[in-house]
């Protein structure tokens, strides 16, 4: 691998810190040990915030078929507890993880050690302040009312210095990188770094601190929620792809060429999609319809990345019954090209004429935000957390259950609900049947989305035990002697990979 | 792609050109968008809210209605709104300059509320309605807001003029009533206030519906 390691054509295709005669063990290690402390806290507190949206998950599917549930308690009521739980697994889970994964990958691909750990520790603290004050404020009756937003004001500006904190270290270990073969995926994390906060800037000033006047505030509402997905989570997500992908399988990628172009591409059109959430609304037509043509542009960024990661992993499914972590990324791989396919065909007049106002949106939002993303952060995980911890996960069988317990519940979420949200569109347009019957008629599919999110739950909790066994034994009273792992060779490690 | 510059400036660009096409130029075009007079009668459409209805709009916006409700009515012959009696004209951006929240909604888990005061005016309906909607609406799942309501001790003086009048298998013990609360009467004016069906250039009623 050496020889061919040293041409250039074959160095763009691979991670940083793969070649072998700059990728001395001790650096990858050091790197490693380095993001223990920072990459630890985000991965523990974004944990906890999964279990906290998991409980709010179960609690608001159940009342969406049982509304008597705690029905007394104005605190828990319907219109609370799903915001609270979007809040959490999306702004607690999904960005501090991301968080955690992003500065790894930086570290790792800039082959520079972690610089200023306290920045990252100071910054987790007040994300997790900003984001508790949130919450609670959303149960007490504060939220904004705007979806993706809901977390008050006086909560955000909190959050909003914690996020400054890690682009400004982002950029500087950008700045500092002594590798200076950029690999695709950092194109993808800088990108990221520098859209979140030009996102959440505009939101939080326009729907704010100074509202803007009408249907303006569905626009920008709109613009940075669909944006906070394709412009900061699916980056992410991609980028995590593109490195696990060849770090596990020991290929490079397929083609640069494609890489280039799904990149550019989903950068020229994601960024205009948002307003097809607004398909039929009062704004004027044209705003919507240049949303339904960027929406079916996607679908170049969409086929490229597929090619590419689908002609990456040719030969090599296989392997992923050794690796948790190829198993939950190809999972999240493939689910990303079902999101994006789906989302495409949602944005057309046709097809949202039936499918918008239902159930299958939120389907179709869990297959973005869980099939694909959440797997890949997980698979992330199982990546990252043994190298930082210098411990082996203590358990291939709770690896097993998280793995079946997300993607069979995931499965047995968005297929029904994807479908039962049809057979509610249809029912809405057609004004002889009395909207009561329409409610009667999802009451199956709601039913069938609570026993799936038992499931999932299930798994998280598995993954919890897993997470938490292996602190234990870094930290606890009986530490085990340190298991080998050669941090960052390339050898296939039976569990860690 | 090794050049961070060319990069760092695309992404700014990329971004830069939706700021600017869907943030700037919808303002432009719609922000400061004004009232309508009509020319025969000087009728000025929308009017803002009274205090009251308001408040209401805090306690919708606070208690996530939104998550259910949407506030938009889409054109006659796509989807059935028109047809369902949700509206006898489709929503235009006019319609939403004095909501301080702007509440389109994504979902319709329960009806469209758009012109809800002009559906259901009645304030015992609401009341009973929002008290639990199994009363008015058997087999709705919108979850009962009890706890926007007392159940008080009947006082000397007869029952309250407010008191709801619940059937018998939803009734209170002897001797007790239930009032709605302040934020239950606020929350009732704002729905009361929903109506949307004036003509306005942009998009008028059918004159063979209006008859």
């Amino acid at each position: 691998m050496s020889a061919s390691v040293k041409s250039p054509a074959v160095r763009a295709l691979l991670p940083g810190d793969v070649s072998p005669e700059t990728s001395a063990p001790t650096l990858t290690a050091d790197i490693d040990a380095s993001c223990r402390a920072p990459v630890l806290f985000f991965f523990v507190s974004g944990l906890a915030w999964l279990l906290i949206g998991t409980i709010f998950a179960l609690i608001s599917a159940y009342k969406m078929h049982s509304p008597d549930f705690l029905g007394n308690c104005e605190w828990l009521t319907f219109g609370r507890v799903r915001p609270a739980h979007l809040t959490t697994v999306v702004y607690g889970f999904a960005m501090e993880t991301s968080i955690a994964v992003l500065i790894w990958l930086m570290c790792r691909l800039c082959r520079t050690p972690l610089i200023a750990p306290g920045i990252i520790t100071i910054a987790n603290f007040f994300w997790n302040l900003g984001l508790t004050v949130g919450v609670v404020g959303i149960l007490a009756g504060d939220s904004t009312g705007i979806e993706w937003l809901e977390m008050p004001k006086y909560s955000t500006p909190i959050l909003f210095i914690s996020y400054a904190l890690i682009a400004v270290w982002a950029i500087i270990t950008f700045r500092l990188r002594a590798e200076k073969h950029l690999y695709v995926s950092q194109w993808y994390l800088l990108a990221a770094v520098l859209w979140f906060p030009w996102l959440y800037g505009t939101a939080q000033v326009m729907l704010l601190l100074s509202p803007v006047r009408g249907v303006v505030q569905a626009g920008v509402n709109w613009w940075f929620a669909h944006n906070v997905l394709g412009l900061w989570f699916t980056p992410v997500g991609l980028a995590a792809i593109y490195y696990f992908i060849p770090k596990v399988i020991g290929r490079p990628i397929h083609s640069y060429y494609l890489s280039v172009l799904g990149f550019w591409t989903l950068a020229l059109f994601y960024n205009w999609n948002g307003f097809h959430h607004l398909v039929g609304g009062p704004l004027p037509a044209w705003m919507i319809t240049v949303s339904i043509v960027a929406s079916i542009m996607m679908l170049i960024p969409v086929t490229a990345v597929a090619i590419n990661h689908h002609f990456t992993m040719v030969g090599h499914f296989g392997k992923m019954r050794y690796s948790p972590t190829l198993r939950f990324i190809v999972f999240g791989a493939m689910s990303y090209t079902v999101a994006s396919v789906q989302g495409s065909l949602s944005a057309l007049r046709s097809v949202s004429e039936v499918t918008h106002f239902t159930h299958h949106t939120i389907a179709h939002a869990h297959v973005g935000m869980y099939a694909f993303f959440t797997m890949v952060m997980f698979g992330s995980m199982y990546y990252i957390l043994p190298r930082v911890t210098q411990r082996e996960w203590p358990s291939a069988r709770l690896i097993s259950l998280h793995f079946w317990g997300s993607a069979l519940g995931i499965i047995l979420y968005v297929v029904p609900l994807s479908y039962g949200g049809i057979l509610q569109g249809q029912a809405l347009n057609d004004a002889s049947i009395p909207f009561l019957k329409v409610v009667a008629l999802t009451l199956p599919y709601l039913k069938i989305r609570t026993f799936a999110g038992v499931i999932l739950a299930l798994g998280h909790v598995a993954f919890a035990v897993n997470i938490v066994w292996m602190l234990v034994r870094v930290f606890g009273p009986y530490r085990k002697p340190l298991q080998m792992i050669i941090s960052g060779s390339e050898q296939p490690a039976a569990v860690g990979k | 792609m090794n050049y961070g510059p060319l990069l760092f400036l695309g992404i700014l660009l990329t971004l830069a050109s939706s700021w600017f096409g869907l943030v700037l130029m919808p303002n432009k075009q719609l922000g400061n968008l004004d009232v309508h007079t009509d020319t025969n009668t000087l009728a000025v459409y929308p009017q803002a809210r009274n205090g009251e209805a308001q408040q209401g709009e805090e306690h919708y916006r606070s208690l996530g209605c939104i998550y259910c409700h949407s506030q938009q009515v889409r054109t006659e012959g796509y989807g059935s709104d028109i047809a369902r009696g949700w509206g006898r004209r489709r929503s235009v951006s006019r319609d939403y300059i004095y909501n301080k929240t702007v509440m389109l909604g994504t979902m319709r888990t329960g009806p469209d509320l758009t012109n809800i005061g002009e559906r259901q005016p009645d304030y015992g309906w609401q009341y009973k309605h929002l008290y639990n909607p199994q009363i008015t609406s058997a087999g709705s799942v919108m979850p009962p807001y009890a706890f926007l309501f007392e159940t008080v001790k009947i006082g000397a003086h007869g029952p309250n003029t407010n008191a709801l009048v619940l059937p018998p298998e939803f009734s209170v013990e002897k001797g007790y009533e239930v009032v709605p609360s302040i934020k239950a009467r606020q929350l009732v004016e704002y729905l009361r206030s929903l109506k949307s069906s004036v003509d306005v250039p942009e998009a008028e009623i059918k004159k063979e519906e209006a008859k």
